[in-house]
């Protein structure tokens, strides 16, 4: 567990030092959190929405127009969760450039031999990588979305609405969905690592990751599905799986005397 | 300390590793000599089970290779053939690091003791990437000394480094030697390995030949004993070749060479036999070749 937490702790001095990385930690919550706020606080009191809790279909106003809320209230929550669905980036974008730079920068740097040559095992070594990458992906999207929750109750005064905007699904998504979601992308990371030598072309390569959150946004959008509680919670248990199958590909992958003898 | 048997190493039908059967005594130190390409680094790798080999067997600190990877890691120091650092770490911070790894239980008091033995402590803030080629060198066996391993693996410790930074580690790996630590050095440098190793292998795939380097230039080349003379006329030749135990004499300029299987014992007969002749003798003195001439010519020959 120490070696681990030297791994961590060695991957964020040296992964902080890079603009590119501050900036992706920072910039993104920012801004995926502005979005939500601006469109709550651009919609308040939309008069041409006030007869959407009666016309929308069942299953939606089921989730996103509960009892008590006015047409104006529904618009705002049905505008805001689109947006939310963009949320889901920021657990996906902060871990991929992180590990892109903390295991793509061993080879460039040639730092790995003697990292390796130490009696660390390889799990502690992955996982040491991976939590460096996860943590401050999992703290940012946590802390963007408390931001969120600050904000929306600065602007709505309604506590019906703000329930509403919180409800137990985006919680779901934020607090199960987005680390499970950051542990796939570092693993994903990982396994093009362990094939190329740029950090860019790794970045750019395992950003391929953000394909599946940004269909589910064009699907909710389009309205193809709208993500319901249920939904949610299927999504939690097919990543989990899914991060369960990664997580053993790129420890097959990272195999020791392969990214010794084929990382140039 | 190290014993190999057979080791082999094969990457996809190329073979980078023969057959490798060697003894490294406790406290001995060993010069890996050969050329670029020629399997050096794989021997290293393979010495401190980084990669595993295709056959053989091999133990390192009586730790069998394959099996107790994880103990041979802890017991042996590595200096790989580049130092690897985290440049935008302090020189500190990167030995902290592996002193961390390596479990080693006064970390902050070992690091500070390498950082001052190698002439770093008051760098030790700034980033390894800031410093010069050498001293990166030298933070890099720091890092190596860190756990105090009992067998440390050189890969090329003077390669590339300007002349005052070689002379530096050169003395850091004697006094490393005095320490009692077996040191298995891989090098190119034939002069660094004459002054630093009690015995050399010379490898090219496979292993050519091990030996001191005082036995490997008398194998190769035999003894010779130069003469001065004032003069070194035919005649001196033909009296120097009646001598029975004389294999061979050239004369060059006002020098005679002279071969020689034990030149301590027969110089005398041989400076009589000259002064009876009425030779002048100046000076006598044993011709020594370099590690460099034997490790050609063995190269060569193979």
């Amino acid at each position: 567990m120490n070696k681990i937490k030297t791994i961590i702790r060695k991957e964020w001095a040296e992964v902080f030092r890079n603009r590119m990385v501050i900036f992706t930690v920072a910039f993104l919550p920012l801004l995926m959190t502005a979005i939500p706020l601006g469109i709550l606080y651009s919609t308040r009191g939309t008069a041409s929405a006030s007869g959407l809790n009666t016309q929308l279909p069942a299953e939606m106003t089921k989730s996103m127009c509960p009892g008590g809320l006015t047409g104006s209230d529904c618009f705002q929550v049905f505008m805001v969760s689109e947006f939310m669905m963009l949320f889901m980036l920021i657990p996906v974008a902060i871990p991929v450039t992180i590990a892109a730079y903390s295991i793509v920068g061993e080879k460039t740097t040639r730092s790995l031999e003697p990292l390796l040559a130490t009696p660390i095992t390889t799990f502690e070594l992955l996982a040491g990588k991976c939590l460096a990458a996860v943590i401050p992906a999992a703290l940012a999207t946590y802390a963007g979305f408390a931001i969120f929750a600050g904000g929306a109750a600065m602007i709505v005064h309604n506590r019906l609405l703000i329930s509403a905007l919180l409800d137990a699904r985006w919680l779901i998504a934020i607090f199960i969905v987005g680390p499970l979601l950051a542990l796939m992308a570092v693993s994903f990371a990982l396994m093009v690592s362990s094939r190329v030598n740029d950090p860019r072309v790794a970045e750019q390569i395992s950003m391929v990751i953000i394909v599946p959150v940004l269909a589910g946004f064009f699907g909710q959008v389009a309205g193809v599905f709208v993500l319901d509680r249920q939904i949610i919670a299927i999504v939690a248990v097919v990543m989990l799986l899914l991060d369960v199958l990664m997580v053993y590909l790129a420890t097959r992958i990272f195999n020791r005397e392969q990214i010794l003898t084929r990382w140039k | 300390m190290i014993h190999t048997e057979e080791l082999t190493k094969n990457f996809d039908g190329v073979l980078a590793v023969d057959q490798l059967s060697l003894d490294v005594k406790e406290g001995e130190v060993f010069g890996f000599l050969g050329p670029n390409g020629a399997g050096k680094t794989t021997t290293v790798r393979m010495l401190t089970s980084l990669i595993g080999p295709s056959s053989g067997t091999a133990s390192v600190a009586g730790f069998v290779l394959g099996n107790q990877d994880k103990e041979i890691r802890k017991t042996v120091g590595v200096l790989t053939e580049t130092p690897g650092m985290y440049d935008n770490l302090s020189a500190e911070y990167n030995l902290r690091i592996f002193a961390e790894l390596y479990e080693v239980r006064d970390a902050a008091g070992q690091v500070d003791k390498y950082l001052k033995l190698l002439g770093l402590y008051d760098r030790r803030m700034d980033p390894a990437g800031t410093f010069s080629k050498g001293m990166k060198q030298k933070l890099a066996i720091a890092r190596a000394l860190l756990h105090e391993p009992r067998i440390l693996f050189l890969d090329e410790p003077t390669a590339g480094l300007d002349p005052e930074a070689s002379h530096l580690v050169r003395e850091f790996i004697a006094d490393l030697k005095k320490e009692g630590r077996t040191i298995f050095l891989c090098t190119h440098n034939l002069d660094e390995a004459d002054r630093l190793c009690d015995r050399v292998g010379v490898f090219k795939t496979r292993l050519l030949v091990v030996d001191t380097p005082a036995r490997l230039r008398t194998s190769v080349f035999g003894r010779k004993v130069v003469f001065h003379l004032r003069e070194a006329s035919a005649g001196l030749v033909k009296v120097v070749q009646k001598l029975p135990f004389v294999s061979e004499v050239k004369a060059v300029e006002n020098k005679l060479l002279i071969n020689l299987d034990d030149p301590e014992t027969r110089n005398p007969d041989v400076v009589r036999a000259l002064v009876g002749a009425g030779a002048d003798i100046q000076f006598v003195g044993e011709l020594r070749h370099s590690l460099e001439e034997v490790y050609l010519q063995l190269v060569k020959n193979n």
